[in-house]
């Protein structure tokens, strides 16, 4: 069996195959996340009312393992994007995925779109 | 161009590199590095650490991507074995051969096992590398899982010795330290302050073992205990040798470098060995006929050789190396600097020692009482800096010398002045090499007005850390001498102190989060300063945390406590510990329907754990019909009043402490505060609510209550401070408000009332001032607030579950009704508890 870990690789621009219907657009709480199915996947989706920005990641934190990422602050540093987990505070890049203070092994990204108030989120597969 | 091979890629060697880089003229080099340890530099310094983080990138000294950036070649894992300084070159490990035109040695040293008979057993260990560190950690799981209470001894009661001892008894092992010598640190300790630490240490639970030769290590292969001759054995199931170090000369041999008789390269003080080519930093190299184990001195060694090389040929070693320490991570302050000790006919002593405090302070003054030449405290190493900072730059000492160590602390003022004092070339951070004069033209030249920038730019406090207190005093008195405060601004989105905020959103009736931002803040906001915001907010209009619900932290956004698996924790209030049977019973069927652990808190009511997060709201509606309202067990705010029985039935008692202690916890309940606040109402001396340790605190007395503020259990205990006496309930109530009141407004985030009242200048006297005696003016207006609160609190669950935008936060998924079926639990006596993470 997969490791849970291992379900999650990022998705680039380029690499997307399925843009899924994820859910409406009001359905996401303003400056901040919510979690979505996709087949055995949860995504956390967050949205930066404050830019107008949307973006997604695994919803498994890579320190302890546990589905929490989307229940995480929002906010930015040196201009990254960010979540702070919920359970420890390590925070990891929205654009990249990449664990800003600390050595923690990067998280998966995936595209996100919005479109006619609905939110889409990219997989390749 | 010309190579460079640098061989060791330890503290020293690293620092070579970087020292070299930083220079113009090294673009004509190329630098090769050698290192034989699998991976790149690391902060051996704070190896320690790793213990608690367990993470070795953490300790690098720079990732490796640096190396390439920098056009360093660094190969790891690979020793040089041969140097052939007729042909100018070197072979490795791999047997490949390389050329150079300059060789930097920088092997360090490698600890020094003495050939105990049996030392070869298995559980025996060095301290000296982060593979050192695993294979204890790896061996110390496993003997844990065959017994329950191991042992661990540490062979040497040294500096690094004392550092393993504390190391092992963080692995959970009972700790040992046996010493050869009749005292601990020998080296840098007299027989008193040796004691004063042994005792101290004790205390700690570390046991020491004090003027024990080894004579054996016993065991059948593995390792089961000392001994020490004539029947005097220990059992012990691991033990760290820590005797000493020996430099790592063995390539020198291999060419004929000229070596000390007990081993240690020889440089002049330009750092050259024997052959003009070669250069010896570090641990390894023999200076004035002394090896030095600390990186300071070993920096200073890279910088020489790194000048020398770019012909800068004045730079050169100093005739003395100053060997001052001060020990770190062990939880007990020791340091020592210059000549510690010393006969009375070389100078004279002052010493200072309070046993029952675990207090010994020395200091050695010349005979015209003109000069420091050393000393060593231990228990107290706060003036360490300072004192240090005297003596190396030969600084006039008071008229009465015992000013420095007895002086008039505490009542205001020392007798050192302050650190502006110190002259612009004293060296204030050693590993760096920074002085103050440089520190202070960060500041007042370049603009760097936080510590944070100081450090950035001048890299003093990057290394051992320890010049950190005095650093940021620098920092400080310099903006002051320019008319400026320091800035506790919360974070980089906002400019301002907690109080400032809570200023601005107060006196511009701020509404919310973004128009804060946007008005006086910049970007997008952080972890940081959300839930400080979300914090003044509440205060301010007592909002519960469902109006800005993403500005909260963790807890509050889900008015539940996270737990361990994601799940969370349920709260009900339970005023002052008083339940009805028919409460309990509702709390026991609700529990049971929802599969809850429950667990009496040391707060006086019942936690249920692992609810999933779209059972909250659930859970919550049945508890608000058998008449529960949350207890905020998340949030800042009013956690437990703990009451004792009282006069209603105890036999001792004063007054009705259980009444009190409900009345108070809902007149309290709700408000957000900078850190969460405690209670206790006790009903007479005895105590048995610990009200003296809670955040207020009222106790019965003949003839009215006394009241406490400002103590706290937790990670700093401290008993809280009588602000009245014998009071009536109503005046008592009334003082605790404005207290409150007055903490809410002016405290910093996360800072409990102990912290604060530390801080508060004036001290408990100011305040009974302010809420005594109204010297401020503000009693009216603490009152009035205080009031609303009490008349505007409402159960946030209570909202929550009535108010469906609310409710629908609880769902796992937004776009599914599936739980979330990752979680997982194990059965726990007759309970259940998560599944511990893999
Ligand atoms: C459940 C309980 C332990 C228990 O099983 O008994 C507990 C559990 C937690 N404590 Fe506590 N503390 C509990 C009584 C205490 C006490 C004892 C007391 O209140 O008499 C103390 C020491 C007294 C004091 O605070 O002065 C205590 C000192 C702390 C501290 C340290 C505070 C400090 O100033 O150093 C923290 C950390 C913090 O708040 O930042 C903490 C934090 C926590 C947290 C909230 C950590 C967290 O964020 O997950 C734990 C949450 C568990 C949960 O989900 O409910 N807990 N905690 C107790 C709940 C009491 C209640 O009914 O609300
Ligand atoms: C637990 C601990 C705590 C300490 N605490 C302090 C403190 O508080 N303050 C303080 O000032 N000092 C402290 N020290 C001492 C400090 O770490 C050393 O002074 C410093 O590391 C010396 O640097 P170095 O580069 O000379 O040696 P090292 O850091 O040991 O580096 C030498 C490197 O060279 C490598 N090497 C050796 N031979 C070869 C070869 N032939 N080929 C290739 N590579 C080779 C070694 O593997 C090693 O990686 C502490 C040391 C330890 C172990
Ligand atoms: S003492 Fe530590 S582990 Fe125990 S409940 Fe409090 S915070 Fe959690
Ligand atoms: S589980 Fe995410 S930071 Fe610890």
């Amino acid at each position: 069996m997969l490791k849970a870990i291992e379900k999650y690789q990022p998705v680039g621009a380029d690499q997307i195959k399925v843009w899924y219907k994820a859910a409406a657009l009001e359905k996401f709480p303003k400056n901040g996340g919510a979690c979505i199915k996709y087949k055995e996947k949860q995504i956390a989706v967050f949205n930066f009312t404050r830019t107008g920005q949307w973006y997604a990641c695994q919803n498994l934190c890579p320190h302890k393992m546990e589905m929490v990422l989307s229940r995480g602050m929002i906010g930015e540093e040196n201009m990254i994007p960010k979540v702070a987990c919920p359970l420890h505070k390590n925070t990891f890049s929205l654009q990249t995925g990449e664990n800003l203070n600390g050595s923690l092994e990067a998280i998966a990204t995936y595209p996100v779109k919005v479109e006619n108030g609905y939110v889409y989120v990219g997989f390749a597969e | 161009m010309k190579t460079i091979i640098v061989v060791g890629n330890g503290m020293v060697g690293y620092k070579f590199c970087e020292k070299f880089v930083s220079k113009n003229e090294s673009k004509n080099f190329k630098l090769q590095v050698f290192g034989e340890e699998p991976r790149a530099a690391y902060d051996r310094v704070h190896l320690s650490q790793f213990f608690e983080k367990r993470d070795a990138k953490a300790l690098e000294l720079a990732p490796l991507e640096w190396y390439q950036e920098n056009d360093i070649h660094l190969i790891v894992n690979e020793r040089v074995t041969d140097i052939h300084r007729d042909r100018k070159s070197i072979t490795t490990s791999t047997d490949k051969e390389y050329h150079y035109d300059y060789l930097i040695l920088a092997t360090g040293s490698a600890p020094f096992v003495p050939p105990i008979t049996g030392i070869e057993k298995k559980g025996v260990f060095v301290y000296r590398t982060i593979e050192d560190l695993e294979g204890m950690l790896a061996y110390a799981d496993e003997i844990k899982k065959n017994k329950p209470n191991c042992r661990a001894a540490v062979l040497g009661g040294g500096l690094l010795g004392l550092e393993a001892g504390k190391a092992v008894m963080d692995m959970g092992l009972e700790p040992h330290v046996v010493e050869y010598a009749p005292k601990l640190m020998p080296r840098q300790l007299d027989s008193r302050s040796s004691n004063v630490l042994q005792l101290t240490l004790e205390e700690m639970g570390i046991k020491i073992h004090t003027g024990k030769a080894t004579n054996q290590i016993l065991g059948n292969g593995v390792i089961t205990g000392m001994d020490f001759g004539e029947d005097d054995t220990l059992e012990v199931d691991m033990l760290v040798v820590s005797a000493g170090i020996r430099p790592r000369d063995e390539l020198a041999k291999t060419c004929d470098l000229e070596m000390g008789v007990r081993g240690g390269i020889v440089v002049n003080k330009k750092m050259q060995t024997s052959d003009p080519y070669i250069y010896a930093i570090g641990e390894v190299a023999l200076y004035n006929q002394m090896i030095y184990g600390l990186v300071a001195p070993g920096y200073e060694m890279a910088e020489v050789a790194v000048n020398q090389i770019l012909e800068n040929h004045q730079a050169a070693m100093q005739e003395s190396i100053d060997m001052s320490t001060k020990l770190k991570l062990i939880g007990v302050d020791v340091a020592s600097f210059g000549i510690p000790y010393m006969p009375a006919n070389k100078g004279l002593s002052i010493i200072y020692e309070n046993k029952t405090k675990g207090i010994y302070k020395r200091i050695n003054v010349s005979h015209d009482g003109k000069t420091l030449l050393g000393g060593i405290m231990v228990g107290d190493a706060a003036d360490y800096s300072i004192l240090h900072q005297m003596y190396l730059n030969n600084m006039p000492l008071p008229d009465n010398a015992e000013e420095l160590i007895v002086g008039a602390r505490g009542e205001g003022g020392s007798a050192f002045g302050s650190a502006m004092d110190l002259p612009d070339t004293a060296v204030i951070c050693s590993c760096e090499a920074v002085t103050k004069g440089a520190i202070c033209c960060s500041v007042l030249e370049d603009g760097n007005e936080t510590v944070k920038g100081v450090s950035k730019a001048t890299k003093a406090g990057t290394g051992c850390g320890g010049c950190k207190p005095m650093l940021s005093d620098l920092v400080a008195e310099s903006l002051k001498s320019i008319g400026k405060t320091v800035k506790q601004s919360i974070c980089e989105h906002f400019n301002y102190s907690r109080q400032e905020l809570y200023d601005i959103v107060k006196t511009r009736a701020v509404q919310d989060y973004d128009e804060l931002l946007d008005t006086v803040g910049t970007g997008h906001g952080c972890e940081v300063c959300k839930p400080a915001v979300a914090a003044i907010f509440a205060s301010i209009y007592n909002e519960t945390a469902n109006r800005q619900e993403t500005i909260q932290d963790t807890n509050d956004r889900f008015l539940a406590n996270i737990q361990r698996n994601g799940t969370y924790s349920v709260v009900p209030r339970v005023a002052g510990g008083e339940i009805t049977p028919k409460q309990l019973m509702a709390l026991g069927r609700i529990a049971q329907k929802y599969d809850l652990y429950t667990k009496i808190t040391g707060g006086q009511r019942i936690d249920m754990f692992g609810a999933k997060l779209h059972e909250l709201p659930l859970i919550w509606e049945d508890l608000i019909a058998e008449g529960f309202e949350t207890g905020q067990a998340y949030g800042k705010s009013l956690r437990t009043v703990k009451s004792c029985v009282g006069s209603t039935w105890c036999r001792y008692g004063m007054d009705e402490s259980v009444s009190f202690a409900i009345e108070i916890e809902h007149r309290y309940k709700g408000i957000r505060s900078p850190h969460k606040l405690k209670g206790g109402v006790s009903g007479c001396i005895r105590e048995c609510a610990e009200a003296r340790c809670k955040d207020f605190g009222f106790i019965a007395v003949e003839g009215g209550w006394n009241v406490y503020v400002a103590g706290n259990g937790g990670a700093n205990p401290k008993h809280a401070e009588l602000l009245a006496e014998k009071v009536d309930k109503q005046t008592a109530i009334t003082y605790v408000d404005r207290f409150i009141m007055f903490y809410i407004k002016t405290a910093q985030p996360l800072q409990r009332t102990a912290a604060w009242l530390e801080k508060l200048e004036g001290g408990i006297t100011y305040l009974k001032n302010v809420v005594i005696n109204d010297s401020l003016g503000i009693a009216n207006e603490l009152d009035l607030e205080m009031q609303s609160y009490v008349d505007t609190y409402k159960c946030e669950w209570k909202e929550a579950v009535e108010n469906p935008e609310i409710r629908s936060r609880y769902s796992h998924f937004v776009n599914s009704e599936d739980e979330d079926d990752t979680i997982e639990f194990v059965s726990l006596r007759e309970q259940k508890m998560p599944k511990q993470w893999a």
